[in-house]
């Protein structure tokens, strides 16, 4: 018996990477579930606009490398940050300007605007894969752990280790920053108050003289900053490949009506269930019940409940289970 | 009727585009185009079931695809007896239990009263039933695999006439469809398209790395064909005289006839899914369907189940995809589960549909051959765009030859703007709703 061990064993491989990979969801549920507040549709294009953003990052980041600029001991892609935050959001004003302004305009159905953002969708992946190709790309630099697995066995004298590396370390800090800016400009700013009552009630917020074109704009503006700085933070924890940015819709999703569509602290809370759902269910748990039980009971089997590739599967039993039986998330968004 | 003269235009223009690609490409690609058009034409028939007689928004085609693609494996592949000796009873038990298990939470969760001793009966049922359908599935399943692994590994199909998978291909799909219509319609619209979204992953997923069932990435190839291969065909006196006759080789006929064959097949599962429809939109069914679509709350008050309705239109219309699905395996003559991307499966699909006018059989019809011909044909004209735009550029320039690489990928763009643009200016599409 050691269970010392053992949650080291576990922060390790399940709590550390959870929180970093549910920071990243978290950003980009949050943008998922103010567009939905506000401009009151599922935004499709989401994760592909995110790949977008994430390969400006990613060449600007070249750019910078390859004229000798480096971050020190942070990446090079925060400096690159902004050149990525300002062409996404001039990207999503222009796909408004162009496309969704005409169907608010003659107040189309949701379903149209999900259409539209489908349009937008195919067009952002041609963009993508023509600007970076559809391939794998690694832009990490600096130094890679914080602390590793040996420097944490060495200090702590323990049998298991844990690595803290540097790109989590980031995603904690980063989406912290940003969850906290956003809160305090929801709850502070007159913006911020603007959108709410927008997102509230649309014909009093009308009538109360808030202009709806700059509720607009500045909701595209915070989505695509969150956009870009959770594809650039999971690029960095991971690797950057426009088809995976697509396919974090469907935890995207899952995590916003979790919380509750429209519902911002939801989709934080939403995303990390997801998250930790993700990776606890596809851990294998053999040797953290080597450490936790007497020798002579130590499990035979992997005791995995999933294989990895399946950790769809656990996003999509999530969304089932919340449509089954709250389907309109655990703090009540919107309703049916 | 006097729109005909149009829908005929559009037609035949369509025709003189696949003629013209036989003179000046080549008659095998011609038909190649032809085929898939036709294939994808039903599959826009089946959205168009959906989107277009009821409002569903199903964004998870390419799962119920590759599902009834599943059907041409298990129907037509020669059984592999080594295989079901080793774990064919164990895994179809393992299956039985799971099935049971979750049938039994969902009957503990309807029959009991609500209360912590409801709960505690659930998560019982719920890890017993994983626990031991684990015990039994894993090993058989692992066995299977084990079974001359090269070129085997699974427990093969039925050995039947491979055409009988289309239908079965349909049923398939349709059963996925009723399971996911059960949970998520009647809800908010957006949610049927989150979890078809989330059913389509799923599928490819247990396509790909359930070994057993379909050798996952490693491919079901060779299936037994619906029309005789070329080199088969090759060898038959008949395409020997043609071929002195008309001054082509003998494989160029070949390979012709075989494609016209599997165009015939096509054409006539297409006309009769046509037929079916235009009688299905024209009888107070669809009279009925039209209207829920158009104001849900009117028919809900003239006493219409509007979720039991939206259950059988998604049932039907998922149906449809999985028959075009299998046919798509049967003309590939391989299961490759690797190769299904949404792009392509899904979103492309709802291009064709958009474009040929959503509530129209012969709309979703005529997307369908536009679209999947651009598709095909946007390759080579992406190249020689970005070979005219960049041509200012020294041919050794890095920008140029990145472009020049990547330059398959306008074609997405070029689908996204013509969606984009129908969407706006055309939303009823080139052959509109009457």
């Amino acid at each position: 018996m050691d269970p010392l061990n053992a949650i080291v064993l576990l922060a390790n491989f399940v709590i550390v990477p959870a929180l970093a990979y549910g920071s990243q969801l978290a950003l980009g549920a949050l943008g998922i579930t103010l567009i939905y507040g506000i401009l009151r549709f599922s935004h499709f294009a989401h994760g592909d606009i995110m790949a977008f953003g994430t390969a400006i990052v990613i060449l600007t980041t070249w750019g910078l490398q390859s004229a000798g600029i480096t971050f020190g001991f942070l990446p090079t892609a925060l400096l690159a940050l902004p050149v990525g935050i300002a062409a996404t959001v001039l990207y999503l004003l222009a796909a408004d300007r162009t496309v969704y302004r005409f169907y608010r305009k003659v107040r189309a159905r949701p379903m149209i605007f999900v259409m539209a953002s489908l349009g937008v969708m195919f067009v952002t992946n041609g963009l993508t894969r023509l600007i970076i190709g559809p391939g794998e790309r690694r832009f990490d630099d600096g130094t890679r752990f914080v602390f590793s697995v040996r420097d944490f066995r060495e200090w702590s004298g323990l049998a298991e280790g844990l690595a803290l590396r540097s790109a989590q370390a980031l995603t904690l800090v980063v989406a912290l920053l940003a969850m906290a800016l956003l809160f305090w400009f929801l709850n502070r700013t007159r913006s911020g108050k603007s959108m709410r009552a927008y997102s509230d009630n649309e014909d009093l917020a009308l009538l109360s003289g808030i202009n709806p074109e700059r509720v607009v704009i500045i909701t595209w503006a915070i989505a695509g900053t969150l956009m870009v700085l959770a594809g650039t933070l999971y690029g960095l924890d991971k690797s950057f490949r426009p088809f995976t940015y697509f396919q974090l819709l469907l935890p995207f999703f899952a995590a916003a009506i979790l919380g509750g569509l429209g519902n911002p602290l939801g989709a934080i809370v939403g995303a990390y269930v997801v998250a930790f759902s993700e990776m606890g269910i596809t851990y294998a748990w053999r040797r953290f019940f080597q450490h936790m039980l007497p020798d002579d009971w130590a499990p035979a089997g992997l005791l995995q409940l999933l294989p990895v590739d399946y950790k769809f599967a656990v996003t999509f039993a999530i969304l089932v289970l919340v449509l089954i039986f709250r389907p309109t998330g655990i703090f009540r968004g919107k309703s049916i | 009727m006097s729109i005909n003269f149009r829908n005929i235009g559009l037609f035949s223009f369509m025709a003189l585009a696949l003629i013209l690609t036989g003179m000046f490409q080549s008659w095998t690609l011609s038909l190649t185009i032809l085929n898939m058009c036709l294939i994808s034409a039903i599959m826009a028939l089946g959205v168009n079931i959906q989107w277009g007689y009821a409002g569903l928004f199903n964004v998870g085609v390419m799962g119920f695809t590759a599902f009834g693609g599943l059907a041409a494996v298990l129907i037509a592949m020669p059984p592999v007896h080594d295989a079901w000796a080793a774990g064919g009873f164990g895994v179809l038990l393992g299956l039985m239990l799971g099935a049971a298990s979750i049938f039994g939470a969902i009957m503990v969760w309807q029959r009991m009263k609500p209360g912590k001793l409801r709960v505690a009966a659930l998560i019982a049922v719920l890890v017993l039933g994983y626990v031991l359908t684990r015990l039994i599935f894993a090993p058989a399943a692992s066995a299977i695999m084990r079974v001359n692994p090269a070129t085997e590994g699974y427990l093969g199909g039925l050995g039947l006439p491979v055409v009988l998978s289309w239908p079965v291909g349909a049923l398939f799909a349709a059963g996925l469809a009723w399971m996911v219509g059960k949970i998520a319609l009647g809800l908010r619209s957006d949610y049927l398209a989150i979890a078809t979204l989330g059913i389509s992953e799923i599928v490819i997923a247990v396509l790909k790395f359930e070994g057993w069932l379909s050798r996952g990435v490693n491919n079901v190839s060779g299936i037994p064909r619906a029309i005789p291969r070329p080199v088969e065909l090759q060898t038959r006196d008949w395409v020997q005289a043609l071929a002195e006759r008309s001054g082509f080789t003998n494989a160029e006929v070949a390979s012709v006839f075989e494609k016209l064959g599997y165009a015939l097949l096509f054409m006539v599962v297409l006309g009769l899914l046509i037929w079916l429809s235009e009688k299905a939109l024209n009888s107070p069914w669809g009279r009925m369907m039209r209207a829920i679509r158009d104001n849900e709350t009117a028919a809900r008050a003239m006493g219409k189940d509007v979720t039991r309705r939206h259950l059988m239109v998604f049932v039907l219309g998922s149906g449809v995809c999985g028959l075009a699905g299998a046919m798509m395996v049967t003309l590939d003559g391989q299961l490759t589960p690797g190769s299904y991307e949404p792009l392509r499966y899904t979103f492309l699909i709802w291009v064709m549909v958009i474009v040929g006018g959503s509530g129209n059989n012969w709309g979703a019809v005529i997307g369908g051959f536009i679209i999947w011909f651009l598709w095909v044909q946007a390759e080579p004209a992406g190249r020689w765009l970005m070979d005219t735009l960049t041509s200012g550029l020294a041919s050794d320039s890095v920008v140029r030859t990145h472009l020049m690489t990547q330059a398959a990928h306008t074609r997405l763009i070029m689908m996204g703007l013509a969606l984009l643009l129908m969407l706006r200016f055309a939303p009823r599409g080139l052959i509109p709703e009457r």
